[in-house]
């Protein structure tokens, strides 16, 4: 299987590219520190870079103000430095899709499998539950629900801590994210179950959850697996959107999403300030997509020589 | 803890010609599945009564047969017997041990001793797992540890049943149909078991390795002395493997009896027509004329099976008294020891031609008449 992997050339690079990401996020802080910037500093009103912004508070420099002192060059209004508002908004963003992602799969793949295995009535009543979850129009709920779900921990007079905020958006988009997931594993179980494999592995006496797990899991890898790739950067899209829309993150936390927003007001008179967000996000999404499908192929003892 | 199981004294002793000790037992097995239906609250409306009053005995080593139509409730006995399902009623005792309802805990000692092998040789195998994987798992569910390994085992097992040892790591899609299904005979055989249920083990198979397989499961019954229920659609598969057959029809044994009265002395009519579909049986001890047979139609439903005899819809010498009571599985007069027929109106015990032939089928009648002017 690895070396099935290995042979796939779109697969090494992007799985290189998803890799690099990752650690950049997990690195930031340290990049951060020998780059001698962070992201909650408005240069602009430091007294060693008197010129960052003009009289409208646009970068002065070309390219958004890109210098070999701020490399992604200045944020307009406030200066504060763009590359690390990117490694940080990269990291926030990072971590919360990887915490709902796991979070949906696990759900996803557990309701799954137990309506599909164990089928009658346990499979009607988790069957409409998850019509019940499916039929909210997502979008809408999750800018309808976060100020509600932050509002039942903090009263609105209140600044709301940060990782309410996370936890409040974590919440959400677990609530309204695991029911493709389980749809998808209850019907290849439940096809699975009728296999005569299945049948087989119940006359040597294997205990349910052992069929579970070494006949049926093995089964449903690669969709899961595909599946959870698709999760990951929608998730990731989700999150800028809500930050981006407003009920997100909010400042100072340096978030992805949120410079879209920012970029968005400013787009006509500093155009750059989008592209390093934007570049990333999309290199993100598609080498996380082309590995998904990369390890898709991988986990298929078919496919391949 | 496995005390009272069986030794595996008599493994290999124990062949051909001595059913003596009764392995597995049947009695009455009755299986029926429930027929929901209604609007807006569903409520049971029926049953397909799939097997219905089963009595069938295998002896020790033995090889039995069970014949008949597709949906007659074969393969339904079957999984009732290796406790895949749950029967309706009845009773089945193996090695005098009633695990009618066993639990799968109370079943532990005997599952090693009851295994199956499968129909469809692509579903059968986990594509998931290497071949090495799916001959162990049985000995690792039942915390086997044979001499040398459980590896070495498995290529043993691979060895015996014509594959080559070194295909250990390969993926069953690797693997043709044939060897496919000496996958599954290697897997059933891993646990050393005493009865083996092989629920038509060659008809997903090309004609030309059906043979091979059934040598295959012949060589396996008189080497180890395994019992066999041998399941198939028709007679010609089973002819030199079991000792014993016995004919189903619509979820009820009709006939039963050793391989030389249902071959050469069958009475009951349903037994006769599946003889005449069986393409050149003809032996030395048989006239080369053969009674030819056609049946109309289809197998009645199994939710309403005919009253009485159920194979009274498409039996030529039905009268009002099979439509009226049920005839018993019995010796009939004139039948050797053990034949056991139901039917009220016998046919005589040959397969020789008849002055005419029974054609029930109207079409294949209009076939046949346009034919002789
Ligand atoms: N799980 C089930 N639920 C409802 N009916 C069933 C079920 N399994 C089998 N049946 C019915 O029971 C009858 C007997 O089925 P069975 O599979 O035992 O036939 P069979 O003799 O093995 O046929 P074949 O030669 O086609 O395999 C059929 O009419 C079938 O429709
Ligand atoms: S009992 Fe009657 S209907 Fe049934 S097989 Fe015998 S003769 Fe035919
Ligand atoms: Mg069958």
């Amino acid at each position: 299987m690895w070396l099935r992997f290995k042979r796939d050339r779109t697969g090494v690079v992007s799985a290189c590219v998803v890799l690099l990401y990752f650690v950049v996020s997990a690195l930031a802080p340290l990049i951060a520190n020998v780059y001698g910037k962070n992201p909650y500093t408005l240069y602009a009103r430091e007294p060693e870079y008197p010129f960052l912004l003009d009289d409208f508070a646009m970068p002065t420099g070309s390219f958004g103000g890109m210098s070999g002192e701020f490399w992604f060059g200045v944020e307009p209004k406030l200066g504060r430095d763009v590359f690390t508002m990117l490694l940080y908004g990269m990291r926030t963003s990072l971590y919360m899709a990887v915490l709902v992602t796991t979070l949906c799969v696990v759900t996803g793949v557990l309701i799954g499998m137990v309506s599909g295995f164990f089928g009658g009535r346990v499979d009607y009543w988790l069957g409409r539950v998850t019509d019940f979850f499916l039929a909210f129009p997502q979008q809408l709920f999750f800018i309808a629900f976060m100020p509600v779900v932050t509002a039942m921990f903090v009263s609105p007079q209140d600044e709301t801590p940060t990782y309410l905020r996370v936890v409040a958006i974590t919440l959400v988009m677990w609530f309204l994210g695991w029911m493709g997931l389980a749809r998808l594993v209850r019907g290849s179980v439940l096809t699975l179950r009728e296999r005569e494999f299945v049948e087989a592995a119940k006359v040597s006496g294997a205990s349910p959850w052992r069929i579970v797990r070494k006949e049926i899991l093995p089964n449903i890898v690669t969709p899961i697996l595909v599946q959870a790739t698709y999760i990951l950067p929608s998730t990731i899209l989700s999150i800028a959107f809500l930050s981006y829309i407003g009920v997100g993150f909010v400042e100072p936390t340096p978030d992805w999403g949120r410079m879209f927003a920012i970029g968005a007001d400013v787009y006509e008179q500093d155009p750059m300030f989008m592209f390093f967000p934007g570049v990333a996000l999309v290199v993100f999404v598609l080498s996380f997509n082309l590995l998904g499908d990369s390890v898709r192929d991988a986990f298929d003892p078919k496919t391949g020589r | 803890m496995s005390d009272d199981v069986t030794l595996p004294a008599q493994q290999g002793s124990a062949s051909a010609s001595a059913p003596s000790e009764v392995l597995l037992k049947v009695a009455g097995l009755t299986k029926h599945f429930p027929v929901y239906g209604g609007f807006p609250i569903k409520r049971k409306v029926g049953a397909v009564q799939a097997v219905d009053d089963v009595d069938l005995t295998v002896g020790a080593g033995e090889s039995v047969g069970l014949v008949g139509e597709s949906g007659c409730g074969k393969s339904t006995t079957g999984r009732l017997i290796t406790r895949l399902m749950e029967p309706t009623g009845g009773r089945i005792e193996y090695a005098g041990r009633d695990i009618t309802h066993a639990s799968r805990r109370q079943l532990a000692p005997v599952r090693s001793e009851i295994q199956m092998i499968f129909q469809d040789p692509y579903s059968s195998l986990n594509p998931r797992q290497t071949v090495g994987t799916i001959i162990k798992s049985p000995m690792e569910v039942n915390g086997i540890n044979p001499k040398g390994g459980r590896d070495t085992k498995v290529r043993e097992l691979l060895e015996l049943v014509g594959l080559n040892p070194e295909h250990f790591n390969r993926f069953p899609h690797e693997f043709s149909g044939g060897q496919r299904q000496r996958i599954g005979v290697a897997r059933a055989l891993a646990l050393n078991p005493k009865l083996i249920v092989a629920d038509e083990p060659v008809s997903a198979l090309d004609v030309s390795i059906q043979a091979q397989v059934v040598n295959l499961l012949q060589k396996v019954q008189q080497e180890l002395g395994i019992a066999f229920l041998f399941i198939a659609h028709d007679l010609a598969v089973v002819r030199h493997f079991s000792q014993r057959v016995a004919v189903m029809y619509l979820g009820k044994v009709v006939e039963v009896g050793d391989r030389v009265s249902i071959y050469s002395r069958p009475r009951h009519p349903y037994t006769h027509a599946l003889l005449s579909a069986v393409p050149e049986v003809s032996t030395i001890d048989e006239p080369e004329d053969r009674e030819r047979i056609r049946l109309a139609g289809d197998v009645p439903s199994p939710i309403l099976p005919p009253s009485g005899c159920r194979f009274r819809t498409r039996c030529w010498k039905a009268q009002d008294k099979c439509a009226s009571e049920v005839p018993p599985l019995v010796r009939i007069d004139g039948n050797h020891e053990g034949h056991l027929t139901a039917c009220h109106f016998p046919e005589q015990p040959t397969t020789a031609a008849r002055d005419e032939d029974i054609v029930l089928d109207p079409a294949l009648t209009a076939l046949e008449d346009t034919g002789k002017d």
